[in-house]
């Protein structure tokens, strides 16, 4: 990671020799980057940091959830809705024991109706969640930061033809064209692959213009800094100026903007297939799972709580992080 | 003034023109890469015979070259239009038409209008709730920086916002409804026919989605007030012997949620035909039912109908914001 330039700000420097006097006695003061800065910061974020570690089980687990699954030994394609193995009330279909059917091999119950392991699902879940939310999140960041550098950079005809673009997209009611979309492509083919892909377009293309905004926003203010002027004196090329001089200083928002985009997505995935248009069984959604347990909540609240938890724990973990990542990256912050 | 506000409503035109060739390529267009004729989109049955597939694909135009289609969908919104399907009387269709679902055999118009209240009722219900509990909490909070009651605040609204309304809806009706028995019988009712029927189907929807909403703003009003309760005028206010009271409420919350009605008029604005999950977890009947109900009955004209209506409403509110902004604010260049 570059240095980013002209931004060896006064505040931090001082509170770090503060606390390097008061941790390891007197020594030298030494610059130091934003980043090192801000990591000591993040350190010091007792609630980031746990948020930091949920955020890096889920990855595990849903990077892992085959192998997982293996161990646990269920699948959750696997229904138990017949005899002799049924886990299922044959009079309700409902799971049989308490709390929604948890026992000693399924830990967490088992679906009404189908007596599908939760546990598992869960897990498959994870894995469909954030393979859509980072992908949505990274086609949201390659259109908003190359167009919002583009559009602040350059300005003139680019800056009215890719804002007024940004302004139109979010004056569309994308929720019902996204809706609209996906069913359209629905008719077309039924393929897995081109689900995941059209979801990830709708959330990522529709997203953009937000992050568009703010890193137009930034470039406006850091091409008319001293360093960019000195390195345009120098003869540095436009390229060279964006990739050397400006893109190291939009990085901090960038990454702050990336982790409250990500549980965004996931929301926004876990919404459609709610509404019957995202991800379809027997792809495992933890959306496509609630939309289930509706049907069933009044008997068998269990199966509403755990997919409803996993989404509560995974988003808010990603908001405190990146909560967390915006008081650390910001200069003003006291903390 | 003047032209500021002419130059906003013809670029309101413009983007609710856009929406319209958006809605039609995607619905008019999508249908024809299928190798299913649209008209199976428009009636829900392909004709046996291909003498009555090529009646009804004349009928409904699908022959015509795009922009002529474009321009039949368009005309018949702006001046109206008579549907025929060439064995009963022509039904007459009057401007705004959005033309006639062969699957409920009704106009779409007609039940726009039967949904739209039901939107309508749950965006402003919702939004004054959240208005009202969003700034209260955030400014709170922005007076107490740090304090117990800051962070219970902050870290509720960060909760709240993390929380789906389709795991909170199922959640309030499992305890209202169904452990407390307070809401038995929600069906909907219009305010003008039964107010308090009304307000018993609307009041937990009201709460799961300003729920939401309420931990944005008070995140939002929270920064906000710190930003504006740090300025050189609130020193001014408070050196001039001023209570706390007129300091914060006249000084400091005025200047505060300028920024908050923006974002208000928006929402506000965005919610009306969007409100697609709240009102399936609630099962309303507004514009977002119908915009999904008729997609799973791959019942076109009403899907295009409901996204429309969508934009405009965005449109509208987005360019209300906008002038009231201008008048607002002396800031803005008029």
């Amino acid at each position: 990671m570059s240095l980013p330039k002209g931004e060896l700000e006064v505040v931090g420097e001082s509170e770090q020799v503060a606390l390097d006097s008061s941790e390891q006695g007197p020594r030298s003061i030494a610059g130091r980057s934003l980043w090192a800065i801000a990591w000591r910061r993040l350190r010091r974020n007792k609630a980031a940091l746990v948020s930091g570690v949920i955020i890096i089980i889920l990855v595990i687990v849903a990077v892992f959830a085959g192998v997982l699954t293996n161990l646990y030994g269920h699948s959750y394609l696997t229904q138990h809705n017949t005899a002799p193995n049924s886990l299922l009330d044959p009079a309700t279909n409902m799971p049989l024991g308490a709390f929604g059917g948890i026992s000693s091999t399924h830990w967490l119950g088992v679906t009404p109706v189908l007596g599908q392991d939760i546990l598992s699902m869960l897990m498959f879940g994870a894995r469909s969640s954030l393979i859509i939310a980072s992908l949505s999140t990274a086609l949201s960041l390659l259109l908003g930061v190359s167009l919002g550098l583009i559009a602040g950079y350059f300005r003139g005809w680019a800056d009215t033809v890719i804002s007024r673009t940004m302004d139109v997209l979010l004056s569309f009611p994308t929720l019902l064209l996204s809706i609209s979309l996906i069913t359209v492509v629905s008719f077309i083919t039924t393929s897995l692959l081109v689900r995941f892909c059209v979801i990830i377009f709708v959330l990522g293309f529709f997203g953009f213009p937000y992050i568009g905004r703010i890193v137009r926003g930034q470039v406006l203010s850091i091409r008319e800094k001293e360093f960019v002027d000195a390195a345009r004196s120098l003869g540095a090329s436009n390229g060279w100026i964006m990739a050397k001089e400006i893109i190291p200083n939009v990085i901090g928002p960038i990454l702050v903007y990336t982790t409250l985009t990500i549980p965004n997505y996931m929301l926004g995935e876990a919404g459609l297939s709610y509404l019957g248009v995202g991800l379809n069984p027997p792809t495992a959604s933890w959306g496509q799972m609630l939309s289930d347990a509706g049907n069933y909540f009044q008997i068998d609240p269990m199966y509403l709580f755990l997919p409803g938890l996993a989404i509560f724990i995974s988003v808010m973990a990603f908001n405190i992080f990146g909560d967390g990542l915006r008081d650390a990256l910001d200069p003003k912050s006291t903390r | 003034m003047v032209r500021f506000i002419i130059v906003r409503v013809l670029g309101a035109i413009v983007v609710v023109w856009i929406v319209s060739v958006v809605t039609f390529l995607i619905f008019q267009l999508g249908p024809t890469l299928t190798h299913t004729s649209p008209v199976y989109y428009y009636v829900g049955k392909i004709p046996p015979t291909a003498e009555g597939l090529k009646l009804l694909t004349d009928r409904f135009g699908f022959n015509l070259p795009l922009y002529a289609q474009y321009w039949h969908f368009l005309s018949g919104i702006l001046f109206g239009q008579s549907i025929t399907d060439g064995v009963s009387a022509p039904i007459p269709c009057p401007s705004p038409c959005f033309g006639y679902s062969f699957r409920q055999n009704e106009l779409v118009g007609n039940m726009l209008l039967q949904a739209a209240p039901v939107s309508i009722s749950l965006a402003a219900g919702a939004a004054i709730l959240w208005l009202i509990g969003g700034v209260t909490v955030g400014t709170i909070s922005a007076l107490r920086p740090g304090s117990v009651i800051d962070r219970i605040g902050m870290t509720g609204s960060l909760a709240a916002v993390s929380l789906p309304i389709f795991f909170t809806g199922p959640i309030l009706l499992l305890i209202f409804e169904y452990q407390l028995g307070w809401l038995p019988d929600v069906a909907y009712a219009p305010i003008s026919q039964d107010p308090l029927q009304w307000l018993k189907s609307m009041i937990l929807p009201w709460i799961a989605l300003a729920f939401l909403f309420a931990a944005l703003y008070a995140r939002l009003t929270r920064s906000n007030m710190l930003e504006t309760m740090g300025e050189d005028y609130i020193r001014t206010a408070r050196a001039k012997g001023l209570s706390q009271r007129t300091v914060v409420l006249k000084h400091g919350l005025r200047a505060a949620l300028t920024p908050i009605v923006t974002i208000f008029g928006i929402d506000v604005g965005t919610l009306i035909g969007t409100t697609v999950i709240t009102e399936t977890v609630f099962n309303l009947r507004g514009l977002g039912f119908l915009s999904i109900q008729s997609i799973q009955n791959e019942d076109l004209p009403v899907i295009m109908g409901v996204t429309i209506v969508a934009a405009v409403a965005l449109v509208i509110a987005n360019l209300i914001v906008d002038i009231l902004y201008a008048v607002i604010d002396p800031r803005v260049t008029v």
